[in-house]
């Protein structure tokens, strides 16, 4: 079985996986990386939505070749220590989550469009797709403009 | 409470700790109801109560929960000087745990991060006392857990007496420490050994009057919120139980339909990654070293089934025996009238956690581990299945990742603990998201038909019929509620669901005559109830009447409900919304105002929205304004949050979520077919207002749906000139389905 080196969350890590098998399995049944979760498998819920090389990808439909000798970075590996990321920080001010299952994947996407946007309007904020089945979109959306006002 | 995983040990190190600590375990107050005498009654002018304005589904729940409300909650105080409580709740995204913290931290005198909730497992010896649902967690715990807390800090503060020879009246508590006159300070921490070794009969406490509140009924953040935002929170499937590997299941191409051979077993259990595979009544079970390769292996099964038990059912046939199962109204049109009839399609839970669960089953025990609203049950399903005594099958509740209903159900848990059984090791069972949706519950389909007639500018006769696919209640409250509600002489000698029907719908109008009655129709399909059960499709086509009738009547559709309201509380919330939204503003061709109101679980509510509909195949509700009064709100911050739930779900199964029946399956199997709103479908302008404490504290979790599915559809109504009668109102097939 092929071997893969990459990093999670600043880490190295080196698995032997089929190069077929989707990064979100690696990360979750291999490595014990359960921030991103499973919603549905074929990149439509984006409940695990993490980052490889800073941009935004969902894990479910990313083989794990791809990761070979890249960066990957998982809610786990927003924060610096104890000291939370200033999305995660808006996320708490506006007591965002409910249940929380969709959340990091919710604030991954967040993390990356203010990456590329720092202002970003209402389309752009409306053009993130992750579902929330509890339905706090609207505080999601006050929780990105507050986290970009401050960053 | 929800990082660590919930670990078999730690309830016998709790054991330990019960014998050293103080522990309290205090009896609830006897729930005393007035039968008759209701606010409604008194002011009801034409209309006679209807039995839900006399005893509703949360007042039967309490009542039949009393017997055991003595041996809820367990209050332990630990040498740090934490208080902890494990819950017989549960947690599903609800908040539930953050207000109970609350009211433990506000009884203690504690600060709220030294309050640590967890969640019980199954204890069957509190019969109905371990149910989540009706909106009654907080109806039922609010009295316990003062009480409980309560009685532990005037334990503490007479272990702190005795101590310092010093009468406990002269104590007082404040951030976790008893404070003497003098200034001698004893952490709480520090006094539970001796408090826990004081006789019990000396001392008596009383929660504190609610004038002295300062923390309950604050707006308070989640208690679990920096766990879920640091990816720290554990769900079911994130916990490392010791060999359980990941198992999916191939499902029938029709609802309920079984295995009759597996025709490549072989090749699939050579597949790479594949552990072991298992017939099982619901399917064909895969077990292997990841996820990934099990969804690959379950892809690879072939299978021959046999048939399910609605294979030849589809949307139409369905909707046609539902029609046909509403009786013609009684009252003949001899006045005025207005006459509709609705149609509401199938509708998923769709929690974004799948059905799943842990269970390891070895041949004298088993142990499972699930997100799960009534875990008793769950116990007793799960040991039926695996003819094991119920004592011997343990059951922890996990936090949930969403439920609206779907996880008052264990299917997930007792299909993991007969692969369990049946592969000898233990399981990680996870639904993929397409089963979940096609083969998971779903809320039923109903159809409605209501005759108002009016004269003279007063309505005579209010007239609702429904049909429903039948709901499924075995999870729990059966015969216990409908042993209650029969007592009632307005109830009479019902079914369970007509029972519950009746202790959950009512008309909050003066409207003169009022019958609502429901019809079931049997169909063997899985169901459950979904947040707010009947009240989402029967109030919601209400109040879509109700601002037809204000229209024939040549009212405006606030000064009409104004009107017809039957108390002030209720006008109250509705003018709030009025004044707040600025009702009745000029608004651009296509774009509309729409209002809802709707009265359950001893709260009401109001919803405002506006609608642009310039693009009709794309409506989009842009603002709402909504107003509750929740009798007495625990944590303002939390209820808006639910209503914002609640306002979405009704955003979405208004305008777009639905499920389509073909042929015995739901073709809809993701999010990109089941259209649950996203933020593009969600408003930009969101306002959410508490009404101040007036009284006891009434429910909230599904309280948002059927006002604001009403609000949604007369502003789609009054945006487009239509009369919307069948919901969700664009419901086409704008997808290939997946195959079966």
């Amino acid at each position: 079985m092929p071997r893969y080196t990459f990093s999670v969350n600043g880490k190295t890590v080196a698995v032997e996986a089929p190069a077929d098998l989707p990064l979100l399995w690696v990360l979750r049944d291999r490595l014990g990386v359960t921030g991103p979760k499973y919603g549905c498998g074929i990149d439509v819920c984006k409940a695990c939505t993490s980052h490889l090389d800073g941009k935004a990808i969902n894990p479910c439909v990313v083989p794990v070749a791809e990761a070979q000798g890249r960066e990957v970075t998982t809610i786990e590996g927003l924060a610096e220590g104890d000291k939370l990321h200033p999305v995660q920080k808006a996320w708490l001010e506006q007591d965002v989550a409910q249940c929380g299952f969709c959340q990091p994947g919710q604030i991954m996407a967040a993390v990356a469009l203010l990456r590329e946007t720092k202002n970003p309007t209402d389309a752009q904020i409306d053009a993130i797709q992750n579902v929330c089945r509890c339905g706090t979109y609207f505080r999601i959306r006050e929780a990105i403009k507050s986290a970009a006002a401050k960053m | 409470m929800g990082g660590p995983a919930p670990r078999s040990t730690r309830h016998e190190e709790g054991a330990v700790d019960r014998r050293r600590f103080l522990t309290v375990l205090v009896a609830a107050p006897t729930l005393t109801l007035a039968l008759g005498a209701t606010t409604a009654s008194a002011d009801a002018g034409s209309s006679v109560p209807q039995p839900a304005d006399i005893l509703d589904s949360g007042d039967a729940l309490i009542l039949a929960g009393t017997p055991t409300a003595h041996l809820m909650l367990v209050l332990e105080v630990t040498e740090s000087g934490e208080v902890r409580v494990e819950l017989p709740r549960a947690e599903v995204g609800q908040g539930i745990t953050t207000a109970v913290a609350m009211l433990v931290a506000e009884e203690l005198d504690l600060p709220l991060r030294k309050v640590r909730i967890g969640l019980a497992d199954a204890r069957p010896e509190l019969l109905l006392n371990q149910l989540t649902g009706g909106s009654n967690s907080i109806r039922s715990l609010y009295d316990p857990v003062r009480k409980a807390a309560a009685a532990a800090r005037a334990r503490l503060v007479a272990a702190a007496g005795e101590l310092w020879d010093v009468p406990a009246g002269r104590l007082v508590t404040r951030d976790g420490v008893v404070v003497s006159p003098d200034g001698r300070r004893a952490t709480y921490g520090s006094l539970t050994t001796r408090a826990a070794k004081l006789p019990l009969s000396r001392i008596t406490a009383r929660p504190k009057p609610e004038s002295e509140h300062k923390l309950v009924g604050t707006a308070t953040s989640r208690v679990d919120a920096r766990a879920m935002v640091t990816g720290q929170m554990r769900y079911a499937l994130d916990l490392d139980v010791p060999g359980a590997k990941p198992v999916m299941v191939r499902r029938p191409p029709t609802i309920n339909g079984t295995v009759r051979s597996v025709r490549n077993e072989a090749a699939v259990r050579g597949m790479p990654g594949v552990i072991d595979l298992a017939v099982v009544p619901t399917g064909v079970a895969v077990m292997g070293e990841t996820f990934g390769q099990v969804i690959d292996a379950v892809e690879a099964l072939e299978v021959t089934w046999n048939a399910g038990t609605v294979d030849a059912l589809s949307d139409a046939g369905i909707r046609k025996r539902l029609r046909a199962a509403v009786p013609p109204p009684a009252v003949p049109p001899l006045t005025d009238h207005i006459e509709a009839e609705f149609d509401f399609a199938f509708v998923s839970h769709a929690p974004l956690e799948t059905n799943c669960a842990i269970a390891d089953v070895r041949k004298d025990r088993a142990e499972i581990w699930a997100s799960l609203k009534s875990p008793i049950i769950a116990q007793q399903d799960v040991a039926a299945a695996l003819g094991l005594p119920e004592r011997r099958v343990t059951v922890h509740v996990t936090q949930g990742g969403g439920s609206f209903g779907r996880k008052l159900f264990a299917d997930a848990a007792v299909e993991a603990a007969r692969i369990s059984k049946a592969m000898g090791r233990p399981v990680k069972l996870m639904w993929s998201r397409k089963d979940d949706m096609r083969h998971g519950r779903a809320r039923p389909a109903s159809h409605h038909k209501i005759r108002v007639t009016h004269t003279r500018g007063k309505v005579l006769t209010y007239e609702h019929r429904v049909a429903a696919v039948e709901t499924d209640f075995r999870h729990g409250v059966g015969e216990f509620l409908t042993a209650t509600a029969t007592r009632l002489p307005v109830a009479g000698n019902m079914s369970f669901a007509q029972t519950v029907f009746h202790l959950t719908v009512k008309v909050p109008y003066r409207f003169g005559v009022v019958t609502e009655s429901l019809n079931e129709v049997p169909l063997k399909m899985h169901t459950a109830s979904w947040r707010s059960v009947w009240s989402a499709n029967t109030r919601g086509a209400e109040e879509i009447i109700v601002d037809e009738l204000a229209r024939e009547m040549g009212k405006d559709p606030v000064a009409f409900r104004r009107e017809f309201l039957k108390t002030a509380r209720q006008r109250a919330v509705l003018d709030k919304v009025a004044k707040e939204g600025n009702w009745g503003r000029d608004m651009p061709a296509g774009c509309a105002q729409g209002v809802g109101f709707h009265d359950e679980y001893k709260s009401c509510t109001a919803c405002l929205v506006e609608i642009d509909a310039r693009n009709p195949s794309r409506p989009r509700v842009v603002k709402a304004v909504i107003a509750a009064d929740v009798g007495r709100p625990i944590n303002p911050r939390g209820l808006e949050a639910q209503l914002l739930g609640g306002l979405t779900d009704a955003i979405s199964t208004t305008l777009r979520a639905g499920l389509h029946i073909d042929r015995g399956l739901p073709l809809e199997g993701s999010y990109s077919q089941f259209h649950y709103a996203r933020q593009q479908d969600s408003p930009t302008n969101v306002r959410i207002f508490i009404m101040p404490a007036n009284g006891e504290p009434g429910g909230a979790g599904e309280l948002g749906v059927p006002a604001a599915v009403g609000a949604i559809a007369n502003a789609y109504a009054r945006a487009t000139g239509t009369k919307p009668r069948s919901f969700p109102i664009d419901f086409d097939v704008d997808f290939t389905p997946f195959p079966r």
